[in-house]
């Protein structure tokens, strides 16, 4: 019998002098990963699959906790019988490291002060994420995973998964994600961090035990959401209904039902991230550029995964163009890859919401590769 | 063993064993899927219908979302060792590039065709004038995807016209291949080109 709930793990590696060499040359260590695994590893261990989180996702992928009820950020997806089925896969999930969700981040207490690290926590890149998590499946014993998979961040993770680690994975799917952060999606990113250090509760970073700058993330949340959704999902969603009232108000409170949502579920946010990891990620996510040293058909030179990547139609954050070209430039290097673009309105949020096609999809393409 | 359709039966017996496929406008990749069991064949299609690349995936075939002409784009030179154009060629709207292109990626191309002169079609011109609907043409003149109208005679014209090599012609009739007088009683053919 199956526990009905799931527990986050925890990994701890790189005890000083062993620290993880980061991209940016500096060393991070300590360092604890937070994960949950869903399922069970066979004998053979050749049934693992690694999910990865987007910006502000954490380990806590599927099922519920014990003590909190919520279920996990990808729970529709993971599951027995779910496209990620836990009756014949093991997946599993890590937070990632500069979050605020269990592994080591900003808010982490530096042992060498035994303060928060706050802004002395240095800058990490998606690289260094994949870095930490291959330690976690080193650890847990795993040569090969069956797949890497996630969306967003998740998808920028499980891309550099595979080239980094190219004899590590048979398969990844990737899911409305990019190549490299481009201009808009850098420019957005920024218009998020200067929300949050402009708020004067940030003080530089150093607010913990003090109020945190909860104005500021949540504007940079209400500029997330916007961006997740299409504007058609959110005009069906919300068209100009009131909230609370039956006329305007000819004043600047809250009027309409988009305005009180946004408000809604930024203060929720407010209560479970932290603004720095906010930044700290953000900054890994623009960082990120496979062809940084050399074109982009150079950067899948040593790929070897069977591929499948899945964009929809009205997400502009990660518009299909950008896995287009990413296709292209696989081809190119003779890859197995498989690309569809799911018809649908829910924008970039779809790879969260959108499940009847990516179940189909991931169930078929997982099942066609033998364990 | 469950029987073919007899344009996938022909166009098995043209397609060496182990070979590198790419199947232009694959529907639900049952062609490739066939290629993939019975010739051992490395299989890829393009498709632009979202609900076909679903049955794709499921039958294991590795297939890309999008239209025919752009498609072609993201291949090299001789890339594959057949290209296939069945029953999609009629549909495309720049039929001359796109052969073109399918010869520089693939080293020989293999094009299905409806045949629109065939004898039914023909008599039902004359006889009732009115466009023909027939097996190989079910469609009315409102709701065709066809774009493109020809028989066996304009194709072979127009691969000569190009010297495009014809390497084997086969065609398909009612239950059976036809061996005589093709552009009449053959309602499709299978060509296999060559540059």
């Amino acid at each position: 019998m199956n526990d009905p709930f799931v527990e986050p793990q925890y990994f701890t590696f790189g005890h000083p002098p062993d620290e993880l060499v980061l991209k940016s040359g500096l060393k991070l260590g300590p360092i604890t990963l937070a994960y949950e695994t869903y399922g069970q590893l066979n004998a053979a261990k050749s049934n693992a699959i690694l999910v990865f989180h987007a910006l502000t996702g954490d380990a806590h992928a599927a099922g519920v906790h014990q003590d909190v009820q919520n279920p996990g950020w990808w729970d529709p997806m993971i599951g027995p019988a779910k496209a990620f089925d836990t009756a014949r896969y093991f997946v599993i999930c890590a937070n990632v490291i500069g979050g605020c969700k269990g592994s080591t981040g900003p808010a982490s207490i530096n042992p060498a002060t035994n303060k928060p690290y706050g802004l002395s926590f240095p800058v990490v890149t998606i690289e260094d994420m994949v870095a930490a998590q291959k330690r976690l499946i080193d650890h847990l014993g795993i040569r090969q995973l069956l797949c890497v998979t996630g969306g967003s961040m998740g998808g920028l993770q499980a891309l550099k998964w595979s080239l980094l680690y190219p004899d590590t994975v048979r398969s990844a799917i990737l899911i409305a994600t990019n190549y490299r952060h481009t201009a808009q999606q850098i420019a957005l990113h920024e218009v998020a961090r200067q929300a949050i250090m402009s708020d004067p509760d940030w003080q530089g970073g150093d607010y913990y035990g003090k109020s945190v700058p909860g104005r500021g993330l949540a504007v940079s949340r209400m500029i997330g959401h916007i961006t997740y959704m299409s504007e058609r999902s959110m005009d069906e969603k919300f068209g100009r209904k009131l909230k609370g009232k039956e006329k305007l108000g000819y004043d600047f409170s809250h009027d309409f039902e988009v305005e009180s949502y946004l408000k809604y579920r930024s203060d929720n946010f407010v209560q479970r991230f932290d603004a720095n990891s906010y930044l700290y990620i953000s900054k890994a996510l623009d960082y990120f550029d496979i062809a940084e040293d050399s074109d982009l058909q150079q950067a899948f030179k040593n790929a070897a995964a069977k591929f499948l990547i899945i964009t929809f139609t009205s997400d502009w954050l990660y518009p299909s163009y950008q896995s287009k070209e990413m296709v292209k430039a696989m081809k190119a290097n003779h890859l197995d890859v498989s690309f569809i673009e799911i018809d649908t309105n829910y924008g970039h949020d779809s790879f969260l919401v959108e499940i009847e096609g990516q179940s189909k999809l991931v169930k078929s393409f997982l099942g066609n590769l033998p364990l | 063993m469950e029987t073919l359709r007899p344009d996938h039966k022909l166009i098995l017996e043209m397609i060496e064993p182990d070979s590198h496929v790419l199947d232009l406008g694959c529907g639900d990749g049952e062609l490739l899927s066939l290629l993939m069991k019975r010739r051992h064949c490395r299989a890829t299609g393009i498709e632009i219908d979202e609900k076909a690349i679903y049955k794709c995936i499921e039958h294991g075939v590795t297939v890309s979302h999008g239209d025919i002409d752009s498609g072609l784009e993201d291949y090299g030179d001789q890339r594959f060792d057949y290209v296939i154009l069945n029953e999609s060629l009629q549909e495309i709207l720049n039929p001359e590039k796109v052969i073109r292109e399918a010869l520089r990626v693939g080293k020989k191309v293999i094009v299905g065709i409806p045949n629109f002169c065939h004898i039914s079609a023909r008599l039902q011109i004359f006889f009732l004038g009115k466009v023909p609907v027939t097996k190989g043409l079910p469609y009315k003149w409102y709701n065709t995807p066809n774009l493109r109208f020809l028989s066996i005679k304009d194709f072979r014209q127009f691969c000569a016209e190009r010297g495009i090599i014809v390497q084997r012609e086969r065609a398909i009739g009612a239950g059976q291949e036809v061996f005589f007088a093709r552009n009449l009683f053959a309602y499709a053919a299978i060509f296999l080109l060559r540059k």
